[in-house]
């Protein structure tokens, strides 16, 4: 079964935040997780353009605060593309 | 994709058996991993278990600084990711953005503070010459000849700088090229030099100097970061947004790439090499089954599908130039397969680049372990390269020490895959490593007319043994480097030194810095042994006594002990000390000094102390070897 971009982000944050998966929700945030700092951010952004093939524009990173809009952004990126 | 789920069953994998206390397993889950899904979630995961097993798995640790102009935070679990995958513990420590001049210029920097064991200076065109790389088109030319001087004279500073403050291995980055130059095709055009420089001649030339600047000094070396950059696309390469946004100019693709470039420096510096190649034969060097194909069947040749393997077996010829042994683990009749090797035309290795065989059905774990002991090295010294994921993954289980490569699916990705290993990078080539195959194959000559004397004395007799002892000498230095850094079973202290630090030693007037060659009637061994002595208030401690595993147990360690000790008393010492501390792999040096009959004065968690008193005692020159001393001027 594929993983949804949900459970991707999930993993993803999972590995780069060192929490286990089942504690990420689309609620954890820049707040609510203390390892998602900038340098963490800026490895969170690199990870999920390297991961889904899309790029962030700077206002897009700055949005990215929580992990529910980090995964709409992405979604979004995804549904745009021409892929 | 990423997190498919069987990666993330391997995550599952690796926890449980660090949870079980399988150290080693869950490296082999974690390499894997790694393997399969190099990227920055994954490097966090990766870093974060190894780190929790580190005390338990044998890593060789080293400590790398990184000063750089730009954001460099998010390669660095890349790096270290990768290092730990191939049985590195790295330590990383970034310099502050931009301020690599003063750390190296400042000795209480926090460079020089780190006691890196390496250091990476890694700074753009745009940061030291932002003339050259924004306003080229502004630019007179005396300008532009001013600005290549600057820049030039800033590297030179900086490296002797360095060199003055540290012993450590400094790495330079070269200086990239515009992915588009300021005057478009008129770049391609304009001369380059004596006519005044385009912008890329400008920057080649700064290149040029700097490669100069590295050669002048012992353990410096170039990254060619300008070739990294073009072998992987400029276009591609650069992330305008990142970098105005978080001055990180490397697209999220590309990182990996530079750490992997960074990895391959790493690899060699902390002594992860592999020395010998195992290959196997069947759809590894030629394509088809040779027992069912037959000569004419299988595809090795200048045309496609044969063309994929000659490229691979040029690639081995490579790597035997550069001092690593080639070796065959095959299943197959041995028949078959020496018919092939050598009569075939379309093969380019032939049965000579070979220094070991094993060519029959045994087990290929086995095969290993017999390869290792009649090449004389660690089984942790062998890469083994076989297109079967069924026996990579038995060695892998049964040999984790070994370094199994992964064969892409496609045999035209062979030679790359093997080019890129990087545990066959070098970063210096000595005359023994590029006729490294042919001493081997003398060895084995030898071997085989040793079984037909009686005893060993006989043996060492017809062999007609010549050593010759010096003093260190420039035309050594990299070659003593290179032995006190590989040297693993004959060395008493096992104290790895680079360049700088033994001439360092050397310039000393209380250490004396010894070399010894050998060469017999088969042929010559070269420089195989050293020894490195300080006097002390009439007492001379052996720091260093190795010697190449290669002419173990001919005597040649007694001649060489014999002259140590009889140059020590003439330069009056009473005494001549020094101790065995043990390894894994330093056995047969154990009993070195009670064999010669030193005497046990204390012993401790860290190894033994021997001492032999040279007003009672003297050791015996083996009468067959016949030793020439070269006085030499010290370096």
């Amino acid at each position: 079964m594929t993983p949804t971009i949900f459970e991707q982000v999930q993993g993803i944050a999972s590995d780069l935040f060192g929490i286990p998966a089942g504690q990420i929700t689309r609620e954890s945030s820049t707040e609510s997780i203390e390892a998602w700092d900038s340098t963490q951010h800026l490895n969170l952004v690199l990870a999920l353009e390297e991961t889904f093939s899309i790029q962030f524009s700077p206002e897009e990173m700055e949005q990215m605060r929580s992990i529910g809009s980090t995964v709409k952004l992405v979604e979004n990126k995804l549904q745009n593309s021409p892929r | 994709m990423s997190s498919t789920p069987k990666i993330r069953d391997l995550r599952k994998e690796a926890d449980d058996l660090i949870a079980s206390g399988s150290a080693e397993l869950a490296a082999l889950r974690l390499a894997e991993l790694w393997r399969g899904e190099s990227g920055a979630g994954t490097a966090a995961f990766v870093v974060s278990r190894y780190e929790k097993l580190r005390e338990q798995l044998p890593l060789a640790r080293y400590r790398l600084a990184i000063l750089r102009s730009f954001t460099a935070e998010p390669a660095v679990p890349l790096l270290r990711a990768a290092a730990f995958a191939s049985g590195i513990d790295l330590t990383v420590q970034l310099g502050d953005f931009n301020a690599y001049p003063q750390e190296i210029l400042d000795e209480q920097s926090s460079l020089y503070r780190f006691a890196p064991d390496g250091v990476i200076l890694a700074a753009r065109t745009a940061d030291l010459a932002p003339d050259l790389w924004n306003q080229y088109a502004d630019l007179s030319q005396p300008a532009v000849a001013e600005a290549v001087q600057r820049v030039s004279k800033s590297f030179e500073q900086w490296v002797g700088a360095f060199r003055k403050r540290s012993s450590a291995a400094l790495i330079v980055h070269s200086l990239e090229q515009p992915a588009r130059p300021s005057t478009g095709l008129l770049d391609a055009q304009s001369g380059f030099s004596d006519s005044g420089f385009s912008q890329s001649g400008a920057i080649q030339q700064i290149n040029q100097e700097l490669r100069m600047i590295v050669a002048a000094h012992r353990g410096v070396y170039l990254l060619d970061f300008d070739a990294l950059v073009a072998r992987h696309g400029r276009l591609r390469w650069h992330d305008e947004r990142k970098w105005l946004t978080a001055r990180m100019p490397i697209a999220a693709d590309q990182l990996i790439h530079l750490s992997r470039e960074w990895l391959r420096f790493a690899v060699p510096l902390a002594g992860k090499t592999a020395k010998v190649l195992v290959v196997d034969l069947d759809n590894t060097l030629w394509g088809g089954v040779i027992g069912e194909d037959g000569m004419a069947g299988i595809q090795i040749g200048a045309e496609y599908p044969g063309a994929a393997y000659q490229a691979l077996q040029r690639a081995l010829l490579d790597l035997s130039r550069r001092g690593i042994l080639l070796a065959i683990c095959s299943k197959n009749n041995l028949d078959d397969a020496l018919e092939a090797l050598q009569n075939h035309s379309g093969m380019l290795v032939r049965p000579a680049h070979f220094a070991a065989m094993r060519i029959n059905w045994h087990d290929k774990a086995l095969n290993l372990r017999e390869i290792a002991s009649e090449l004389n090295v660690g089984v942790d010294a062998l890469a083994f390269l076989d297109d079967n994921p069924m026996e990579r993954e038995q060695v892998r289980t049964a040999l984790p020490q070994v370094n199994v490569i992964d064969l892409p699916p496609d045999p035209l990705d062979y030679a790359a895959t093997v080019r890129d290993v990087p545990a066959f990078q070098r970063l210096v080539l000595s005359d023994e490593d590029q006729q490294r195959t042919e001493l081997y194959v003398a060895q084995r000559e030898r071997s085989q007319a040793q079984q037909s004397f009686q005893s060993k004395e006989d043996f060492f007799r017809y062999l007609e043994l010549e050593a010759e002892i010096a003093p260190l000498e420039p035309a050594t230095l990299a070659r003593v480097a290179q032995l006190t850094q590989k040297t693993n079973q004959f060395n008493l202290t096992t104290r790895r030194r680079t360049e700088q630090q033994i001439a360092e030693l050397a310039a000393r007037a209380d250490v004396q810095v010894l070399t010894i060659r050998m060469r017999d009637r088969f042929g010559d061994h070269g420089l195989v042994g050293i020894t490195i002595t300080r006097d002390e208030s009439e007492i001379c401690e052996i720091d260093t006594f190795l010697l190449s595993c290669r002419v173990i147990g001919r005597t040649v360690e007694t001649a060489f002990l014999a002259h140590v000790a009889s140059s020590a008393a003439n330069r009056g010492c009473r005494q001549l000390s020094g101790w065995f501390l043990p390894t894994k792999k330093n056995a047969p040096a154990r009993d070195f000094y009670a064999q010669h009959g030193f005497q046990l004065q204390k012993q401790n968690a860290e190894g033994s102390f021997w001492t032999l008193d040279l007003r009672q005692q003297t050791i015996a020159m083996p009468e067959w070897i016949r030793l020439k001393i070269n006085e030499g001027a010290r370096v």
